[in-house]
């Protein structure tokens, strides 16, 4: 348990040791704030459905930007071989540099919180489904950072872990909306289950359901074990 | 203290280890030596967990390296080869970091860090990101990162290669004093160094043992003063 602390403050301070941390924040906030009001006022509505409908689709680029560099930097510079000569449990460390990740989403969205504020200025916000919103964020970010950790298990390219990462998210996030045009519809119902969007877009209605909640955890793990055994794998 | 069993190792088809053995004791300080490509680090990297053998072991003490790697893994500090470490972060904070992993205590940790430096030499770059740090001070950092929480046994993969001929002879009196106390395997090109330090000898090549003694002994046995054609005439035999 104490591992697991001290890898993720070293991850989460390393975050913030280079550029990459400043320039995402900076192109989330950027694509979001920009997709968000550019209809907001035409809307004519005072919520926050709209954010939240982008994020799936910006997470699946952006996550994977944040977590590239978990695993395949140290693949590349050789510290993976002090990584895995210390005393930890490959569990700590895989758990470690997801918290990390995860947190540092959560600094991500902090300032989107300021829309809200912004929204509640200029009509009667209903505060439950923002609460939704950014809880679905949270799990929906943690998902897909498990699924960018482990990605960057495997390569020691980090570019080839982004579009890896990127590719196995959109796919998440689009599974419904793609298959629509080519699956019969009694089976929609069957498919929606695998999807990340249709699950975010449950929770951000405000509608906190354990099944949700449940599909978001399941991804994250079977990720994580993943990484967990390639990096078995890798001895 | 380390007992070497039947140890095998392939990568893929080649055979990086044939069924290597040989002991370490307690308190000693041995070499391994032999030309690139013999399986020194290779036999490092299982001993420290990051490899898996093909067939065989490591024991050190009672644990098993197949079984109670975490265990072994607390016991002993190492250094890679090349020391690779983390270039974003300040040494202060590497050390830090290292010593929280290694469970040194609150009320220990400043001044355990502070020993290390001195001893490695550290005092001027401590606020330094390492990617700052010339070949020699890297080198010093990855020997604290491996003398940190006092480890029983210290295994060092070539820790005086690529440095200036001071940092040598400063690096090998940093290994002479610690070895006093702890069981130390290193390896290193430099023959003379290595009859300098060490208490024995284990000389590699192609995976195999070719020679297990002390230095004075193999002199005797092959009637050769010169240590470097000792190692020559085994290395080159194959």
């Amino acid at each position: 348990m104490g591992n697991i602390k001290h890898i993720f403050k070293k991850e989460f301070k390393s975050y913030f040791f280079t550029p990459i941390a400043y320039i995402v924040i900076s192109l989330f906030l950027l694509i979001i704030g920009w997709l968000f009001f550019s209809t907001f006022f035409l809307n004519r509505q005072a919520n926050m459905m709209r954010f939240f409908s982008l994020l799936p689709i910006t997470f699946s680029f952006i996550v994977p930007a944040i977590t590239m560099r978990l695993f395949s930097e140290e693949l590349n510079i050789g510290t993976y071989e002090i990584l895995l000569t210390l005393p930890v449990r490959f569990r700590d460390i895989i758990l470690g540099k997801f918290l990390a990740a995860v947190s540092f989403i959560a600094i991500m969205l902090l300032p989107t919180f300021i829309y809200a504020v912004s929204v509640s200025f200029v009509g009667e916000l209903d505060w439950g489904p923002v609460i939704g919103g950014y809880t679905g964020a949270i799990l929906l970010g943690a998902a897909f950072s498990a699924i960018g950790i482990f990605a960057s298990s495997l390569t020691r390219n980090q570019v080839i872990a982004f579009i890896a990462g990127m590719t196995i998210c959109f796919s998440l996030t689009l599974l419904t909306d793609f298959l629509l045009y080519f699956i019969p519809n009694n089976l929609i119902g069957f498919f929606q289950y695998f999807s990340a969007n249709f699950h975010f877009q449950n929770i951000s209605r405000g509608l906190i359901d354990s099944r949700d909640i449940l599909y978001f955890i399941t991804i994250s793990f079977i990720a994580l074990y993943a990484a967990n055994l390639v990096m078995k794998e890798k001895k | 203290m380390i007992q070497v069993i039947n140890l095998s190792k392939n990568y893929g088809d080649v055979e990086a280890l044939k069924n290597v053995s040989f002991e370490v004791k307690k308190g000693e300080i041995l070499g391994l030596l032999g030309p690139n490509g013999a399986g020194k680090t290779t036999t490092y990297r299982i001993l420290t967990g990051y490899l898996k053998p093909t067939s065989g072991t490591i024991k050190v003490q009672d644990y098993d390296v197949n079984e109670d790697i975490i265990e072994i893994k607390k016991m002993i500090g190492y250094l890679p080869e090349s020391a690779p470490i983390y270039k974003d972060m300040l040494v202060y904070d590497y050390l830090n970091y290292i010593a929280d992993i290694r469970k040194v205590g609150k009320n220990r940790k400043l001044s355990h860090i502070k020993e290390l430096a001195d001893i490695c030499r550290l005092k001027n770059v401590m606020h330094k990101t390492i990617d700052e740090l010339s070949k020699g001070y890297r080198q010093r950092v990855g020997i604290a990162h491996a003398l940190m929480g006092d480890p029983d046994i210290l295994v060092l993969d070539e820790p005086t290669s690529g440095l200036d001929p001071n940092q040598i002879v400063e690096t090998r009196e940093i290994i002479r004093r610690i070895g006093k106390e702890k069981t130390i395997i290193f390896s290193t090109h430099i023959l003379s160094e290595a009859e300098a330090t060490c208490d024995r000898v284990v000389i590699m090549d192609e995976g195999v043992i070719k020679a297990d003694d002390t230095i004075e002994n193999l002199k005797k046995s092959t009637n050769e003063d010169k240590f470097e054609n000792i190692f020559r005439m085994i290395t080159r035999g194959s």
